[in-house]
């Protein structure tokens, strides 16, 4: 199992963590939970399991691929600052307004009342995701 | 939607952009699949902080978070289904570097 993957991936989780924290803080203790239960630890548990059935690289490979990617990535903080700068410089968001739908203040009776065909769509897309996982690990027919 | 409301929505949506740069960027330059998924998820909590920033800020929450339920549930199917073809590229071929995959013709 390659250690560098694990360490992407618990930063993944820290970061699903930090995302479920901020969620909570804007009012959403609902999808705070599914967050940090879902995407903090489902998630990492797929992608650790996911890791652990690949191999190492070797060693040289290894040096090789880490100047790689330490020259590929060197730009990510720069491109990150330099837009950060230009969209706090730039960023004028006009006032909107939008029609006001029908208030509801309960997750519950908008997820069963106003959005039933969501749960119907995340129903058909659990079934065609079972059969994906069926469908790729299905031992060939001799 | 008030002026502090606003404001937060400025503010919140410049991290929103940045993360989706680094998901991008994460996508376009790693040439092992896990850490491409691991560039998919990055964007798909940008999508996630912005559905709910959006209910914050228009005051519908509950619609905002039975959206990102939605969202959260298709991200795992995605997943696990992307994990398995991960597995399935390793076992066929080998390798996890998209570059090397060349089973595939057209």
């Amino acid at each position: 199992m390659t250690v560098r993957l694990v360490r992407s991936i618990m930063g993944l989780a820290i970061t699903s963590a930090v995302l479920a924290v901020i969620l909570y803080r804007l009012n959403s203790p609902l999808a705070a939970v599914f967050e940090l239960s879902v995407c903090s630890g489902l998630i990492s548990v797929i992608f650790i399991t996911t890791v652990s059935f690949t191999q190492r690289i070797s060693k040289e490979r290894f040096f090789i691929r880490r100047r790689e990617r330490f020259l590929k990535f060197l730009y990510l903080p720069i491109i990150i600052m330099a837009a950060g700068f230009l969209l706090v410089r730039c960023l004028q968001i006009p006032q909107f307004g939008l029609p006001a739908p029908a208030q509801v203040a309960d997750v519950r009776l908008a997820l069963w009342g106003l959005r039933h065909l969501d749960l119907l769509g995340q129903v058909v897309i659990l079934i065609a995701g079972v059969f994906g996982v069926v469908v790729f690990f299905k031992e060939p027919d001799q | 939607m008030s002026p502090e409301s606003l404001e937060l929505f400025r503010y919140f949506i410049i991290f929103i952009i940045l993360l989706f740069i680094t998901g991008v960027y994460c996508i376009l330059l790693s040439f092992n699949l896990i850490r491409v998924l691991i560039g998919l998820e990055i964007l798909i909590k940008a999508a996630t902080l912005l559905i709910i920033l959006a209910g914050y800020t228009c005051h519908r929450m509950a619609l905002a978070q039975a959206m990102v339920i939605t969202l959260i549930v298709i991200e795992i199917v995605i997943m696990v289904v992307a994990g398995g073809v991960v597995l399935w590229a390793f076992k066929y071929n080998k390798t996890i570097d998209p570059r090397r995959l060349s089973n595939l013709r057209g």
